[in-house]
């Protein structure tokens, strides 16, 4: 293994910081280099949001260029289409069923894609579909959906062990909120 | 012990364990997090000023009583601090004085992309930049170090992609540092022209010892490899070359001012070319060509926007220019928006509607100026929106141009900018109208207490200080409070007082909705009756992202999860199609 890249896209609210916050801290956990880079400001405001996380043994460049992610997980099924140029020939996209309107949509002036899925899984064969908010909801918590996504993630990448995972979402999260998560994330785990 | 932190998380670490005493700040992104962290340390004394000027000047009254002071703002911010900066270079630092710069190229939040190491050669002060986190706290202490043993404050200059990344750092304990204590010292610390030109030559030759340890600094480092092609860099940029030409040879720049003469020397006999890589400005690069070495930087670099590995290994000829995935479909821009609920929205709606000429200011209400709502002539910087009134106005008027002039501040930037330019209008005889909009928060860089908000930044009750007093204080004598869910009110209000041949402050008050006071409040939410709804979008053009228009029905929605209940279209909607739930 050189590097392992993932994006994280979504909507700002959609808990795409945490999600990708518990990704470095059980990759750093597995004793591997990591680095991630997000921009905030603007973008909190109903924007997109984009978080890179770069995993490996030495990492420089918190950056992903072009061609070059392994896995792009998207929260809204739009922003899989907005980073689509960042997949590797090779890649997973994983792309939440969720759709949130941009402004531009909303009032009308544009429309929103309506089989972007079908698109990109012309191109990227390594497609999954999810129904986080859905499994989320069941769970009782919308809030949960990011933690649902991030267990599907969790499985596909295979050099952090399971134990890593555990060991991360017990220190990181509130132990208040521990229980609706940690059954969030094994949803997600167990999900086809 | 390891974790993962950003580059501001880092910084206020770095400045803990260092031994600071104190630390200040005015928010601004990318910096606001560094003092956000810097309250967790209950033993530092941190605190929110009123802006970047009065942070530095504080900072430096702290090192002044020998303490160890730290004072982080973003990279406009250091304009506003600007003044205190050229001072504070000449009377250096008894206690250890670091200016954190957040710099933002690629201007993901803000309005310009100024390279603040130009600061440090303006004004004589060195300038570190760290290249990750770990660095970030090291050069943090390192700082206050350097600072101390050259009696001189040290910039240290971080990015976007330093401030906002997070990787490893190892953490260290708390370094004991005693405070050195006041004493009078007039020759160093009142800069009148009698102390201050035999302090400029303590700062030239301050500079010759600064530059000898740029020379020896660790940090300051070459590494050998294939000496065909040598890469000189700094920040961020390391980072994206390493990636680029992972095999060439590097000189890897920490101490960024002054420059290690010696060593850039060293590293041209020994290799065959030389690409500088540098964000934005030629700064590396025109101070190396100065010296006689040939580099080639900007010729290949942009100057223009944030540097990625693509960029420099496109630049540097590595890689060619990636085409771009075949696919039809394209995503619709998601633009920031004003939030649902969002108090300013109806301040906006009022003024485009009565087609007024709005001079704006900065804050998340900026937002103002896109569409649908299109409320905002102007942005220039904190407080402008009430100076640039002043000469529009008398513009306006010469060439006998009727239009009415509002000028549109936020609560916070009217504490930081916006009282001395009011003062102005007043001493000036302005005739304009201000409306303050008051959200009671510093909402666009994360909801940051200020003067108004009754509470600091380490969560102990202060004093308010109220607009209307500070207003009435000062002798506007029409002073107007609005409510600004009430559509009708803010009309009413705004066009009765621009009307006026009088100055006029309107202050539109309610809080914003995502603090966490108003979250927990529960409001009746709203919606369509689509038998009555005739497609008129007269609500769609308040621009609230719960409400969306569907072509093909030609009716509105609003989408209930988003709805806050402000009520506001349900005030513009003349059909009484909107009604509660």
């Amino acid at each position: 293994m050189d590097t392992i890249k993932i994006i994280i896209a979504g909507v700002g609210g959609q808990g795409i910081i945490l999600a990708s916050d518990l990704l470095s801290d059980a990759a750093m956990n597995a004793g591997y280099d990591v680095k991630k880079s997000e921009v905030h400001g603007m973008s909190q405001r109903g924007g997109d949001v984009v978080s890179h996380i770069v995993i490996g043994k030495k990492v420089y460049s918190p950056l992903i260029s072009f061609n070059e992610a392994d896995f792009i997980v998207s929260f809204e099924k739009i922003e899989a289409l907005r980073n689509i140029d960042y997949i590797k020939d090779d890649g997973t996209m994983i792309i939440n069923n969720m759709q949130i309107l941009p402004l531009p949509v909303a009032s009308g002036s544009m429309d929103y894609p309506k089989n972007s899925i079908e698109e990109i899984k012309k191109i990227v064969k390594k497609t999954f579909i999810i129904n986080a908010e859905e499994e989320a909801k069941k769970l009782g918590n919308i809030k949960v959906m990011n933690i649902v996504i991030l267990g599907f993630l969790s499985k596909h990448i295979k050099v952090i062990e399971r134990k890593y995972w555990d060991k991360t979402l017990k220190e990181k999260l509130p132990q208040k909120i521990f229980d609706i998560n940690y059954k969030a994330f094994e949803k997600g785990y167990t999900l086809e | 012990m390891k974790e993962l932190l950003s580059g501001n998380e880092a910084v206020a670490r770095g400045a803990f364990e260092g031994g600071v005493h104190f630390a200040c700040a005015y928010p601004g992104t990318p910096s606001t997090e560094i003092l956000e962290n810097m309250s967790k340390y209950i033993e530092v004394k941190s605190q929110w000023s009123v802006n970047e000027k009065t942070a530095l000047e504080t900072a430096l009254g702290a090192s002044f009583g020998g303490m160890r002071a730290l004072v982080a703002m973003k990279h406009v911010g250091l304009n506003v601090a600007s003044d205190p900066l050229f001072s504070a270079g000449y009377i250096g630092a008894k206690g250890g004085l670091v200016i954190v710069s957040a710099d933002d190229p690629g201007m993901h939040s803000s309005q310009n992309e100024q390279d603040n190491r130009n600061y440090a050669r303006a004004a004589k002060i060195p300038m570190l930049e760290p290249s990750d986190s770990q660095e970030a706290k090291e050069f943090t202490k390192i700082a206050f170090a350097i600072s101390e043993e050259f009696d001189t404050p040290v910039l240290l200059r971080l990015t976007t992609r330093i401030s906002h990344s997070k990787s490893i750092v190892e953490l260290k304990e708390r370094e004991m540092v005693p405070i050195k204590g006041y004493e009078k010292d007039i020759k160093k610390n009142l800069i009148l022209p009698a102390h201050a030109r035999l302090l400029h030559k303590k700062v030239e030759e301050r500079f010759k010892k600064l530059k000898e340890l740029s020379n020896d600094f660790k940090y300051n480092y070459i590494e050998y490899n294939d000496k065909k092609v040598g890469i000189i860099t700094s920040g961020i940029s390391y980072q994206y070359a390493k990636e680029a030409m992972p095999d060439a040879s590097f000189l890897k720049i920490s101490l960024t001012w002054p420059l290690p003469d010696l060593l850039i020397k060293e590293f041209a006999k020994n290799v065959d070319v030389i690409y500088i890589v540098e964000e934005n400005d030629p700064f590396l690069e025109t101070e190396i060509k100065s010296m006689g070495i040939d580099v080639t930087g900007k010729e290949l670099i942009p100057i223009v926007g944030e540097l990625n590995p693509y960029i420099v290994k496109v630049s540097l000829g590595v890689l060619k220019p990636y085409t771009p995935k075949n696919i039809e479909v394209k995503a619709p821009p998601r633009p920031p928006a004003l939030c649902p609920g969002c108090p300013h929205t109806s301040v906006f709606y009022v003024i485009n509607k009565n087609r007024l000429i709005a001079t704006g200011d900065i804050g998340c209400y900026t937002l103002g100026a896109l569409p649908p709502l299109n409320a905002m002539d102007t942005c220039v910087d904190m407080g402008a929106s009430i100076t640039n009134a002043i000469g529009l106005e008398y513009a306006l008027k010469k060439n006998d141009d009727k239009r009415k002039i509002v000028a549109v501040i936020g609560d916070s930037t009217f504490y930081h900018s916006g009282i001395t330019g009011l003062i102005d209008m007043i001493y000036n005889g302005s005739k304009a109208t201000v409306i303050i909009l008051d959200n009671s928060i510093t909402a666009m860089t994360g909801h940051q207490d200020n003067p108004g908000t009754g509470k600091t930044l380490m969560g102990e009750e202060t004093q308010k200080v109220d607009i209307e007093n500070v207003v009435k204080g000062l002798g506007v004598k029409n002073v107007k409070v609005v409510d600004t869910y009430d559509l009708e009110e803010v009309d009413r209000t705004i066009k009765e007082e621009s009307k006026k041949d009088e100055l006029s402050v309107i202050i539109a008050r309610r809080p914003c909705m995502l603090i966490p006071e108003m979250k927990k409040k529960k409001f009746d939410k709203y919606q369509v009756d689509e038998t009555k709804c005739t497609g008129c979008q007269m609500c769609v053009k308040l621009g609230c992202p719960a409400i969306s228009f569907d072509k093909t029905e030609k009716k509105a929605k609003i989408d209930y999860d988003l709805c806050v209940g402000c009520s506001l279209c349900f005030q513009v909607c003349k059909f009484n199609a909107i009604n509660k739930i």
